[in-house]
């Protein structure tokens, strides 16, 4: 037989590290092996399973764009023994990685409408895969806006994205910290996503919007967005479900009937109205 | 249609000695301080004489408890991984039921649906499953619920069933034929003989189809919860289960070397599902049983055409809080939905 071991993950070295808030960093990764590098092809929205050797494996989406090529980026915040592993590691070092894994965000079906990207903390680097994916693909889109909200300014991840976001004419975006969690030389917004995104009011017509984040600004998020007119089939979303293989085996990230790891991690609201919320 | 024969109880002799002189290690269920359990033999007189069934199921033998998917050793900027061979030799399991014969192709289904996993199939490659009928049963017992029986064949190279002087021999499969062609002797040809009036007597005790059919229904109604509220937690009967999958990978290192192991897990376990930052999408233990239910019963049929549940029994007499499946799936279809 000629299967391979689905459980043997890639060796990538660490490129650049970015410290992007307290505790949280984005690796760059490139493959050490090099027909590995090229036969490498991914989409946006997928994850992967990055070992800290000696540590183990954990579950992030893929931050960086699939038009981005020759290198993987993940961001992740240091909570556990896996990742406390892998933010000790330093440029040069080795960790794995196993993917792609799960399903993508449809944008080639997306041509020739607007998005909307609302994201919340932590939760910003499965969108900002997207995100550069369709900035790198500019002209397939019309109007391009992103909310992006965080407890404190310190808490913004991607600070330098968010400038050039920031200074493009052909993006929207709006920054907005939680009440206290503003510095004085704060230029953005205070107040929570959700109030936020109310008050820009993007229309829902031809309208994509992506939410991603903590699960209170996704449940007050969803109302919003119904309120100011999209429709659940116009709403997409990523769970975060807890993995082991990735590979539909493990048996632990279903959420109802559908696998996250397999059938997931992006859904749209619809979808998601189908399943219990197990998540 | 299986080819049928008479294996005379002197005949089990020739035919153990001629498995393992062609160098197959054969399992059979031993007498162990009072139950019986797989345990490599060499001749039938070391096999248990009245078993009902081993306590813990025959996964093990393609699906071991811990197993190392991988290795490596580490230097300064430096990982040298070792791919795992997965150790499978030449086995032969005699006399499991006929419940967990079948369970092989469960596991199969979650092992194979999507992406192949070498470890099950290397095992699965060398296995051959010689099970044995039932002429007996126990309360817990549901297989014709879940749509095999006392002599069910699915899963069995050859079927034994007990007659008065030895077995009928069912040979099924090609594996089985490779076994009987070792000791073509012992093999009779069969006259006459009745195999169902040898059987035990299992009377269905619910409608699986229909109870599949209503669970979406019953997701969010109160009987999960009532039904686990005595429910310790333990996760006995997803380790005893001929079907239970469901696995955790695990890191065994040191500054220098380490190796990654799967191991078996259950949903019943609390930690099975809580994600990194305290949330838990299946808090309580209403919700983890509720998903035991329904990964055998409703997302197993949904994604893979078969059920998660060959209605052994093992879970129920291995429960420490009498916990039985079978009464709490013959409540659930008595729910109105």
């Amino acid at each position: 037989m000629s299967d391979k071991n689905i459980y043997l993950p890639y060796l990538m070295r660490i490129a650049r590290i970015t410290l992007e808030a307290p505790g949280v960093r984005t690796f760059r990764l490139e493959f050490v092996d090099e027909a590995a590098a090229r036969a490498f092809d991914f989409r946006t929205g997928q994850f992967g399973l990055y070992s800290a050797f000696g540590e183990g494996e954990s579950t992030f989406c893929i931050a960086s764009s699939p038009t981005r090529k020759g290198y993987i980026e993940c961001t992740f915040r240091e909570v556990g023994r896996v990742t406390a592993g892998l933010a000790d590691k330093e440029v040069g070092d080795i960790v794995g990685f196993r993917g792609p894994y799960g399903n993508v965000f449809p944008i080639e079906s997306w041509k020739g409408k607007n998005l909307v990207f609302i994201a919340g903390g932590i939760a910003l680097p499965p969108l900002r895969s997207v995100i550069w994916n369709c900035l790198d693909l500019r002209d397939w889109f019309q109007d391009i806006s992103i909310v992006y909200g965080a407890r404190t300014v310190a808490d913004l991840v991607y600070k330098d994205e968010l400038k050039e976001w920031e200074a493009r004419p052909d993006v929207k975006l709006v920054c907005t910290v939680d009440p206290g969690g503003e510095t004085p030389d704060w230029t953005g917004k205070v107040g929570f996503v959700p109030p936020v995104l109310e008050q820009l009011a993007p229309s829902p017509d031809n309208t994509i919007a992506l939410v991603c984040g903590p699960p209170i600004m996704i449940k007050l998020t969803l109302p919003v967005l119904q309120k100011l007119g999209f429709t659940p089939d116009s709403i997409y979303t990523t769970l975060e479900n807890r993995m082991k293989c990735g590979v539909g085996k493990c048996g632990r990230c279903n959420t109802g009937k559908s696998y996250v790891c397999k059938d997931g991690p992006v859904y749209t609201l619809e979808q998601l109205s189908q399943l219990p919320a197990e998540y | 249609m299986a080819d049928m024969y008479q294996l005379p109880s002197a005949s089990l002799d020739l035919l153990f000695a001629a498995i393992s002189a062609d160098g197959r290690r054969i399992l059979a269920p031993t007498d162990q301080d009072g139950r019986s359990e797989l345990q490599p033999v060499t001749s039938p007189a070391q096999v248990a004489k009245d078993y009902l069934q081993t306590a813990l199921s025959a996964k093990e033998v393609v699906f071991p408890k811990v197993e190392q998917l991988l290795s490596y050793t580490l230097a300064p900027g430096q990982v040298d991984l070792v791919d795992a061979t997965p150790r499978a030799e030449p086995t032969v399991v005699f006399g499991i039921r006929p419940c967990e014969a079948s369970g092989f192709q469960a596991l199969d289904a979650v092992f194979n649906w999507d992406y192949r996993d070498t470890f099950f199939n290397a095992r699965m490659d060398q296995l051959t499953v010689i099970g044995m009928s039932c002429t007996r049963k126990d309360d817990a017992c549901f297989c014709t619920s879940v749509g095999g029986g006392p002599g069910c064949a699915k899963g069995s190279d050859i079927l034994l069933t007990p007659t008065a002087d030895g077995y009928l021999a069912e040979v099924l499969t090609d594996k089985g034929r490779a076994i009987q062609a070792l000791a073509p002797e012992a093999f009779k040809p069969a006259a006459g003989v009745d195999k169902a009036a040898l059987l035990a007597d299992v009377p269905a005790a619910f409608d699986q189809p229909a109870l599949t059919a209503k669970l979406p229904a019953l997701f969010d109604g109160p009987l999960w919860a009532d039904q686990s509220l005595r429910c310790v937690g333990c996760g006995a009967c997803a380790f005893v289960c001929p079907t239970c999958v469901c696995f955790d990978i695990q890191e065994e290192a040191d500054a220098k070397a380490g190796r990654r192991i799967r191991a078996w897990d259950s949903c019943g376990y609390h930690m099975f599902t809580l994600h990194a930052s305290g949330h838990n999408p299946r808090e309580t233990q209403g919700q983890r049983w509720r998903q035991r239910i329904y990964h055998k019963f409703s997302y197993y049929p949904e994604r893979y055409r078969s059920l998660g549940c060959v209605g052994c029994g093992k879970c129920t007499r291995a429960c420490p809080v009498d916990m039985n499946l079978k009464e709490h799936l013959v409540e659930a279809s008595q729910v109105n939905s």
